[in-house]
């Protein structure tokens, strides 16, 4: 079990789809991190040279619906965000998501009840505490928790063949 | 034992488990597995990052081309040439570096079949189910990972059943079933769930128009989306698929569905998604009259010979609007040439139209077409995401061929006759 930590909270709406993570123009670029100050362009520019270390990314519903592209994760974790919250997450962006380490939390009630700026205590797989709130947190499979503790599938693959 | 669905048969004859349910996580084994330009690059320094030397299995996995074809940018070929060497590395045969859209190639030259499991790295690789193939999209990192170890988890989805009864009214097509499906549902209404269709108006669907509402499937967040496959299915398919047995890919009668949802085909009618969700969806009749800037008719979604055919029936012997620019892009190198020895493709260039070659470039916003600050578009693929198809105020209406074409001839949004 991870500990817990703190984060101050970006509040994104329902439906924020892979192409306003990162738009198809930039894809092509030779690395995440030259992709990163795109992040979330198209619908708030400023956005990306605004995220610092360790804050928290909240979404409605569906989150990172749309493509197949495992930019869209990376370059969340690249901005050094400590974790997304969300109602609901399409499911490819959740998988590429867990294969990069980068943890997704899931509640129903929590996106509506922060504002931007906020913060919250996370302690993952139990719950969010918000303004004196607890709100709980879906549990995890267990082969998705096996991954995520790798440190993504990228590590875990590197066990299986010998090379960690 | 209560009865399976179809998504739950084809994962049973994967993994040879005598029953599954849904929730369940299972191990399976691809038959095939499809990597596009864009993402090889990616692929390729994954799969040598997790220390695999060899690809398991190199004639299950087929690289196509098509996102960056031909290319644009400088840049671009870098993906080719990334793609050739991983290709050469690996002994990957089945590369097809200029020959039309991946999902279009998968169907079309049979690297999928009737219960065929299949990943790509692409969202649209849902389309394979209109020959009743379970097919999903995945990231580069899970498809280097499957390509060295031959095996993927999935968690066994619920079904959702979409009946479609009856015929559907002159005008009115695959696509607008569709749309006003993730109308209807949402575009979260099918996450992690299978979408089954059904149905007498499904049976008398055409593959390709098939292909369309498996295609988009995905806008409605499903896993996939099957068809019972028949023998429109076997016939599309490579003809060596006749020898499967297709009694054990149809879904039982007492099988167990989330949800039941019933159409009557004849009470459908011509519907678009509005900028920029592709589930606010509208009769496009609510909507005649919007004055677009650009047509554009292909895709993986409805690039196929019979949307071709369908817009040139409209266009013919006629001129699109002044000043609207009609963009028609075939979904494969075989579609093109069809259309080209059918004579649609004289009809659609007599009308105005600028046919490209077959590829993703304006679908995903790389080429062939991109727009400027606040123009409108109305296109017959499958997303109206912001800043899809150029400048993040481009507005995004997604309607079906037909529509795309009468629309091309007012230069306004308008209901085909």
């Amino acid at each position: 079990m991870q500990p817990s930590f703190k984060g101050k909270v970006w509040v994104l709406g329902d439906d924020i789809d892979t192409d306003i993570i990162i738009p198809t123009d930039y894809l092509a670029l030779p690395s995440v991190a030259e992709m990163a100050p795109y992040a979330f362009s198209p619908l708030r520019p400023e956005l990306a040279g605004q995220i610092k270390p360790g804050d928290i990314i909240v979404g409605g519903k569906n989150f990172g619906c749309g493509s197949s592209r495992e930019q869209a994760p990376e370059i969340i974790k690249a901005l050094g965000v400590a974790c997304v919250l969300a109602k609901s997450y399409a499911r490819i962006f959740f998988r590429n998501a867990v294969n990069n380490g980068l943890l997704l939390l899931e509640n129903p009630d929590l996106p509506d009840a922060v504002k931007e700026g906020d913060e919250v205590e996370v302690t993952p797989g139990v719950a969010v505490r918000h303004a004196g709130k607890d709100y709980p947190l879906a549990p995890m499979a267990d082969n998705v928790l096996e991954i995520l503790s790798a440190g993504g599938l990228v590590q875990s693959m590197k066990k299986r063949n010998g090379l960690a | 034992m209560t009865g399976h669905t179809l998504i739950e048969k084809i994962i049973m004859n994967n993994t040879g488990a005598a029953d599954v349910k849904p929730g369940e996580i299972v191990t399976v084994t691809p038959d095939a597995l499809m990597i596009h330009d864009i993402f090889v690059p990616f692929v390729a320094n994954k799969f040598e990052q997790m220390g695999f030397s060899k690809i398991w299995d190199p004639d299950r996995a087929v690289l196509i081309y098509d996102h960056l074809v031909p290319a644009a940018t400088v840049d671009d070929v870098r993906h080719f040439k990334a793609g050739d060497a991983f290709a050469e590395k690996y002994g990957l045969r089945h590369v097809h570096r200029n020959d039309g859209i991946c999902h279009q190639l998968m169907v079309e030259a049979g690297y999928v079949k009737p219960g065929s499991v299949a990943f790509g790295t692409d969202s649209h690789t849902t389309t394979y189910g209109a020959v009743g193939a379970f097919s999903t999209g995945i990231g580069y990192t899970e498809m280097a990972a499957v390509l060295g170890t031959g095996e993927l988890w999935v968690r066994v989805p619920s079904t959702i059943k979409v009946e479609l009864e009856g015929e559907l009214p002159p005008g009115v097509t695959a696509k607008d079933v569709i749309l006003r499906l993730i109308g209807d549902i949402g575009a979260d209404g099918a996450v992690y769930r299978a979408l089954e269709f059904g149905g007498s108006g499904a049976k008398a669907l055409s593959l390709a128009s098939r292909m369309t509402i498996a295609n988009m499937a995905v806008e409605a967040g499903a896993k996939c989306a099957l068809f019972e496959p028949d023998e429109k299915a076997l016939e599309y398919c490579d003809k060596a698929a006749g020898a499967l047995d297709l009694a054990k890919l149809r879904p039982d009668a007492d099988a167990v569905y989330e949800k039941v949802i019933r159409y009557d085909a004849k009470t459908l009618e011509p519907v678009a998604a509005c900028p920029s969700q592709v589930d606010a969806v509208r009769p496009v009749r609510e909507l005649a009259g919007t004055k677009v800037d650009q047509v554009f008719i292909g895709s993986c979604t409805n690039g196929r010979l019979e949307d071709l055919s369908a817009a040139a029936d409209i266009l013919r012997g006629k001129k699109v609007a002044p000043f609207l620019r009609l963009v028609v892009t075939p979904a494969s190198r075989e579609i093109y040439q069809q259309a080209a020895e059918q004579g649609i493709l004289k009809d659609l260039t007599d009308a105005g139209a600028m046919v490209t070659l077959p590829g993703c470039g304006l679908c995903c916003g790389r080429a062939g077409g991109i727009m400027a600050s606040g123009e409108v578009v109305l296109a017959t693929n499958n997303r109206n995401f912001m800043g899809r198809m150029g400048d993040s105020t481009v507005q995004i209406y997604l309607a079906s061929p037909v529509v795309a074409a009468a629309t091309a001839l007012a230069g306004v949004i308008a209901v085909p006759n």
